[in-house]
């Protein structure tokens, strides 16, 4: 066997072309190049147990995404997710945070509930790690003078606000205005927090309707027929509850039994009515229902990308915003990273404070924070269950579905 | 146990299209012989043994099926979808929740079994009368050891009954035992221990307190009463209501 070697004109543009390929073949790939290796450990604690699991676990389905949305739209970082499961309890909530940092997390995201995300911001704040608040409506948050805590989710009021807006906007477009409302909540420490928001911001508002009575029940309640009973007893027209997946389910069986067809379901920003388990379980008798809350923005290519990488990873779920916020939580983590380039706590904290992202998937303005840590730029959009798939149908211009007010009966042939 | 039963009626609707009502009988028949066996194997060796003994040896029971069913089915909430979960029967101005009413005739239909069947069958007097004095049982010649375990066998079927109706007022989670527990308590205490008519009695009680104080001052409150009630019970009438002193 022989083995020649010649050097010509020819090989050498061979091997000109193959060596180029070489170094270019990584390039698009350099997005996922780039997130290697992974060094921003980010805890994330949700309620994946307990009462609030289903809520939970589709928080998390947003941030098990958040890797390949991040590559998709070409920004250089890869988060190490670690889970926690707070069991839907603040004390629960406090020992995982505390495990977390023991474990070297660099950021704690979390925790979709109020009275568990004050428990772990808590340890946030005193073992000096910055947190980001993905769900949790509760003032104290970012009214309790924390230095490491930032909240990309509306507050109570904020949430109110946008409602009351939203109402009467609602009102407006279908020429029907309801006289009267009953408020029936759950008595945590998000209901409660809404239930002072209410109280104090009806009058300023000054909403078309009376307001003529608040009922509270228990948040691990199992049966909601006395509260539904004396809520149908005042006779209102619309019933605004706050509320959570759980108990929404509850609520509305017992509206459907207890035969009260009022002329709107309609809360004034809080889960529960837009979640797929109850879609899914309260077939026709989910439909129509109107919650006023923030919302993925269909126009933005991001959350095209986070659909799309959603739908392929778990084709038999729907995202929502518990997915949304908990990937925006993600993203915010990423840039925090990408602009201090550094793991330190302090550094991390400071790139948050200065944090200005335009692109990315909830409606509203660029996340950034105030001096309190809170992004006061989210909007709030009506999404009405329509079609087994809640529709934004306020404010007008981001409609994506004709407005149906008031809502048909039970046993409407518009039900189906 | 009654969690179990829950879910097992669950699966049966799920994966036989079983209805729970249909499942009923065969979930309270493998009870029986579940609680049977769990009696003679595990129980009876501790029956004499001190009560903290006894008391643990339950709680790891429980803690064993809690987490069990954690490791099986998950921590998400199983329910099952029936028609008549939006049903209710109107009777004038009253309006009655079809899945509670099937559910509250099955209870009282399996009641009148259990009263038949302490006061019409050889066994079930035997039970009463070993329940009554266990000297004076063994003494004629029962077996007081296979009626213990009977007797938990039938208290075991009467939980997996429970669970089969429960899963059609409510979804299942793995840690839907403790608050039941407590309520079970309560309603035994007020309607006095060993009385099967003082524990119908303590339910009804309970029940209506807790509607009324809802009704007639906040829901969230509602607890608070049946509390109150236990507390006003055990001060007047430590017993119970249909309880006998010697019960205690």
């Amino acid at each position: 066997m022989t083995n020649k070697k010649s050097f010509t004109r020819r090989n050498l543009g061979r091997a000109t072309v193959a060596g180029a390929a070489l170094i270019g073949a990584p390039l698009p790939l350099r997005y996922g190049f780039a997130q290697s290796p992974a060094n921003l450990k980010v805890a994330l604690l949700l309620p994946t147990s307990g009462g609030q699991a289903l809520i939970g676990q589709a928080c998390k389905r947003g941030a098990d995404v958040a890797n390949d949305v991040l590559a998709d739209m070409k920004i250089a970082a890869k988060l190490e997710i670690v889970n926690y499961d707070t069991e839907s309890k603040p004390d629960v909530s406090r020992t995982q945070a505390e495990k977390a940092i023991e474990a070297g997390a660099h950021v704690l995201v979390g925790a979709f509930d109020s009275g568990q995300t004050i428990a772990i911001a808590q340890v946030a704040e005193q073992r000096g790690v910055p947190l980001i608040v993905n769900i949790a409506a509760a003032p104290p948050i970012t009214e309790s003078g924390y230095k490491f805590i930032v909240r990309n989710f509306p507050t109570a009021p904020m949430l109110i606000g946008g409602a009351f807006n939203l109402h009467k906007e609602t009102f407006k477009a279908s020429g029907t205005t309801p006289k009267t409302a009953v408020l029936l909540s759950l008595n945590d420490t998000f209901g409660t927090a809404m239930i002072g928001g209410i109280k104090a911001m009806f009058p300023k508002f000054d909403m078309p309707y009376e307001l003529v009575d608040i009922i509270t029940y228990d948040a691990a309640a199992k049966d909601l027929s006395v509260e539904v009973a004396k809520a149908k007893a005042t006779k209102a027209d619309m019933l605004m509850p706050v509320c959570r997946l759980n108990d929404a389910k509850l609520m509305i069986q017992e509206l459907v039994k207890q035969r009260w067809e009022p002329m709107a379901v309609m809360n004034p920003g809080s889960p529960g009515l837009y979640e797929q388990d109850f879609l899914k379980t309260m077939g026709k008798y989910g439909e129509f229902h109107i919650s006023n809350v923030p919302w993925l923005d269909p126009k933005s290519a991001m959350t095209t990308s986070l659909e799309a990488r959603h739908a392929a990873k778990f084709p038999n779920d729907q995202l929502d915003i518990n997915g949304g916020f908990t990937f925006e939580a993600m993203l915010i983590a990423a840039h925090a990273w990408l602009a201090a380039k550094s793991t330190k706590p302090e550094a991390l904290m400071e790139a948050l404070r200065k944090v200005k992202i335009d692109q990315h998937v909830i409606i509203g303005g660029p996340i950034q924070f105030d001096a309190k840590g809170q992004n006061v730029g989210i909007k709030a959009a009506a999404v009405q269950n329509l079609k087994r798939k809640p529709t934004v149908v306020m404010p007008l211009e981001s409609a994506a579905a004709p407005l149906v007010f008031p809502e048909p009966g039970w046993n409407d042939k518009r039900r189906v | 146990m009654m969690v179990v039963g829950m879910y097992l009626a669950w699966v049966a609707f799920d994966y036989a299209e079983l209805t729970p009502l249909f499942s009923l009988p065969l979930i309270a028949l493998l009870f029986f012989g579940l609680g049977y066996g769990l009696q003679r194997g595990l129980i009876s060796p501790f029956i004499n043994r001190p009560e903290h003994q006894q008391f643990l040896l339950l709680l790891a029971i429980a803690t064993l099926l809690v987490n069990g069913c954690l490791a099986i089915a998950g921590p998400d909430s199983r329910g099952i979808q029936l028609e008549s979960q939006f049903d209710s029967y109107e009777l004038g101005p009253l309006v009655f929740d079809a899945v509670r009413v099937h559910a509250a005739f099955a209870a009282m239909a399996i009641a009148g079994l259990l009263w038949l069947f302490f006061t019409r069958t050889r066994i079930g007097k035997a039970i009463r009368a070993a329940a009554d004095n266990h000297m004076g049982a063994l003494v004629v010649g029962l077996d007081v050891r296979r009626l213990y375990a009977v007797t938990f066998g039938i208290g075991a079927a009467c939980v997996g009954a429970a669970g089969a109706l429960m899963i059609t007022i409510i979804p299942v989670t793995p840690f839907l035992a403790a608050e039941y527990t407590l309520l079970a308590f309560v309603i035994v205490i007020v309607g006095g221990l060993g009385s099967m008519t003082g524990a119908l009695l303590g339910g009804l009680l309970i029940g209506v307190s807790e509607a009324v104080a809802g009704l007639l001052l906040q829901p969230s409150l509602k607890s608070m009463f049946s509390f109150g009630l236990l507390i006003l019970v055990l001060l007047l009438r430590p017993q119970g209501l249909l309880g006998r002193k010697d019960a205690r």
